[in-house]
């Protein structure tokens, strides 16, 4: 036996042998402090990196909130439509492409001379109807298409101003400077004042920001159409890459056959989760645009190719979901005469769910503020209409952002930070989610 | 430590449910199990002792292929159960373990209710004719294995709620809810405290009269309280087997003397 041969070969002697009590001598009292404060200096770093990363959330967030709550707000001007026959359609009409085309800028300036009889000049007169945004004109033949009997009565409704005015009423137009550099005039900044004062201008809630769609004006810009875009994108990512996901992960993780094929597959769906998504979209142009000949700016395609870019990501969580599912489970179950089959549907998935929905929804996040692969795809476009199906035009929230971003006006600062923050709202919702989702189905074992 | 006559064997009388003959097994190139003849009586309970990593295990794994699960695994040599090829390839492996169930060294109840766990074989195989009928199985199932007085009143909380030695009769009781002819224990007290394992051992010396029962235990003490023939396995071989009686008082073989004496191990 191996132990007594132990004995019978002599203990070499350590180099200086280690006697009792050596753990209470002042060196060691002074290894011991050293050890202590080594754990206090790494404690403060951490929380140092901690403080500093929730600062910088914090001025980031303050920043686009400050810029873009006031977006949630438009300044309104009241005016008394006289909307007569002549400057419209005849009474009785009920031709929609006749009423559309009324002379509703003669209507509104009519309405706004009441209120400013001294406003006589050509000039003067152009700069009254600028307090006006341009889309006030189509906003009214709308009303009046949409109820033709309004012809030849009079109405008092609330229309948006031009983003100048509403950049002005919001204190965000400087007035210190000479009057033919500002974009607001002097006489324009008497109107204003004279109509705060008759209680006929104020901020009012701008609905048109959550059910509108883009426009050339940053007054009349809204956010609706690039939610609807997100939506069926990310139904089209969701519906392609969840069950495709699903089935690689269990088939590669619970029944491919461990060999050099599904070696060199696994390394490669680990390499396109690293692959940058641009090149996804020029995947998605040659080969949906270019070879299959699918629209171009449609949610369908934009959701393909986000279901492309997510897949990898997918599969690897859910394959790590499956793993760490025991496999005394597995072991129980086969032991009960289930087959493969059964032993992944019955126990090992419905166990794996809540790591595979976490993952699947952090990959649907990710995919909602992707914009790189949908410029390539033609999403960038100006689009004016919210999109009915998701083979329509559309354009997603993140490249809404970016295109309006991109404007010069100084109207779209604000509506850029308020589509942030919308997008955000999206994206915590989405997280919440798959909080919620992991606690539902969390299980011990 | 021998309680008397209904642990001996007669020779004349005796059943034999399966035979395994030159058994060996393969981890890719390393043989872990050499030649092993063993034949397994029927409505009696058979253990597998020795020294860690001698094989016992393999070898119980190989009765219901347990080890086609492990990759690189290889098993050669014949293993018959009631004179069916066990490793014929035309042999339906769920079928195989619907009739030689186990029990795992860890009790591994499913996250599901105790009625669950269970109902879960009997309704994979087709078993239960109505709900009532799978009611009648469960609550039998549970009687046979001493679980019923504990949990008949609770069916529906977690199987992993109940402690360390009711889940591993939980366990005792799927495996025989799907009417197994043999079950196979691969060291089913060795994470349970004595009074646990006391009721496991009266388990197994009632299910006895039923079943065939195969287990793999590192206590002498167990195999010679529950068993009626022992197999003690060293290095990957067979190297002793006999009724029990005669293992333990009267051992051919000097390795077999050493390890029931407390020697090596």
């Amino acid at each position: 036996m191996t132990d007594i041969l132990a004995d019978t070969v002599p203990r070499q002697q350590p180099a200086a042998a280690l006697t009792p009590g050596i753990h209470m001598t002042d060196a060691a009292n002074k290894r011991l402090k050293a050890r202590y404060a080594a754990e206090r200096r790494f404690k403060l770093i951490g929380l140092a990196a901690i403080l500093f990363s929730l600062a910088a959330l914090v001025i980031l967030l303050t920043t686009i909130a400050s810029n873009g709550f006031t977006a949630f707000q438009q300044t309104h001007i009241r005016l008394d439509l006289q909307l007569s026959a002549e400057q419209i359609a005849p009474v009785g009409t009920t031709d929609v492409r006749q009423i559309m085309q009324g002379n509703y800028g003669a209507v509104i300036l009519a309405a706004l001379q009441k209120k400013f009889p001294e406003v006589q000049s050509r000039g003067e007169r152009r700069r009254l109807q600028a307090l006006v945004s341009a889309g006030a004109e189509s906003q009214v033949g709308r009303m009046v298409a949409a109820d033709p009997s309004l012809i030849g009565q009079s109405l008092s409704i609330w229309l948006p101003t031009s983003s100048d005015i509403d950049m002005f009423v919001k204190k965000q137009v400087d007035t210190t400077v000479p009057e033919e550099q500002r974009r607001v005039n002097d006489a324009q900044v008497r109107w204003i004042d004279s109509l705060k004062a008759s209680g006929d201008l104020e901020l009012r809630f701008n609905t048109r920001f959550f059910t509108g769609a883009d426009s050339r004006e940053p007054e009349l810009v809204g956010i609706w159409g690039g939610v609807v875009g997100s939506f069926y994108t990310l139904l089209v990512t969701l519906l392609v890459a969840f069950p495709l996901g699903i089935m690689a992960a269990i088939y590669l993780e619970e029944f491919a056959p461990k060999n050099r094929w599904t070696e060199t597959i696994e390394v490669n769906i680990n390499n396109l989760a690293a692959v940058p998504s641009i090149v996804y979209g020029l995947l998605g142009l040659a080969v949906f645009i270019g070879f299959f000949g699918m629209p171009r700016s449609a949610p369908f395609v934009g959701g393909l190719v986000l279901a492309l870019m997510s897949l990898p990501v997918i599969i690897i969580a859910s394959r790590a979901a499956l793993r760490a599912v025991p496999p005394s489970i597995r072991q129980a179950a086969l032991g009960l005469g289930a087959s493969p089959l059964q032993v992944v549907l019955h126990h090992v998935l419905p166990l794996a769910m809540p790591g595979i929905l976490t993952g699947t929804i952090i990959a649907m996040a990710h995919a909602l503020g992707e914009t790189a692969p949908l410029l390539m795809i033609g999403m960038v476009a100006f689009i004016v209409d919210i999109p009915a199906t998701p083979v329509d035009a559309a354009t997603v929230l993140p490249v809404q952002i970016f295109m309006w971003a991109d404007s010069s006006e100084r109207g779209f600062v604000e509506k850029t930070s308020a589509a942030i923050i919308v997008l955000l709202v999206f994206l915590l919702l989405m997280n919440l989610a798959a909080i919620l989702l992991r606690k539902k189905f969390e299980r011990r074992w | 430590m021998q309680n008397g006559t209904h642990n001996d064997l007669r020779q004349s009388e005796i059943e034999i449910k399966m035979v395994t003959r030159k058994v060996g097994v393969f981890y890719g190139e390393k043989q872990a199990l050499y030649d092993v003849d063993l034949d397994i009586p029927a409505r009696a309970v058979t253990a597998l002792i020795g020294p860690s990593g001698c094989g016992k295990s393999t070898f119980l794994r190989c009765l219901n292929r347990m080890n086609d699960t492990i990759r690189d695994c290889r098993v050669v040599g014949d293993i018959t159960l009631d004179k069916l090829d066990v490793y014929d390839s035309k042999v339906d492996v769920v079928q195989l373990r619907a009739r030689v169930g186990m029990v795992f060294q860890k009790a591994n109840p499913f996250p599901k209710s105790i009625y669950e766990n269970v109902a879960y074989g009997p309704r994979i195989h087709g078993l239960a004719e109505n709900t009532e009928h799978l009611d009648h199985i469960v609550e039998t199932s549970l009687k046979q294995a001493g679980l019923w007085k504990e949990v008949g009143n609770r069916l529906q909380e977690s199987g992993t709620g109940l402690s360390g030695g009711q889940q591993q009769r939980l366990c005792i009781a799927r495996a025989i809810a799907v009417a197994p002819e043999v079950i196979l224990m691969d060291e089913p007290c060795s994470a349970l405290d004595p009074i646990a394992t006391a009721h496991i051992e009266e388990l197994m010396d009632e299910l006895r009269e039923q079943y065939t029962i195969v287990i793999v235990t590192h206590s002498m003490q167990q195999a010679a309280r529950v068993s009626q023939k022992t197999a003690f396995f060293h290095l990957g071989n067979l190297v002793e087997t006999d009724d029990t009686r005669v293992i333990f008082t009267n051992p051919k073989d000097e390795r077999t003397q050493g390890y029931i004496t407390g020697r090596f191990g």
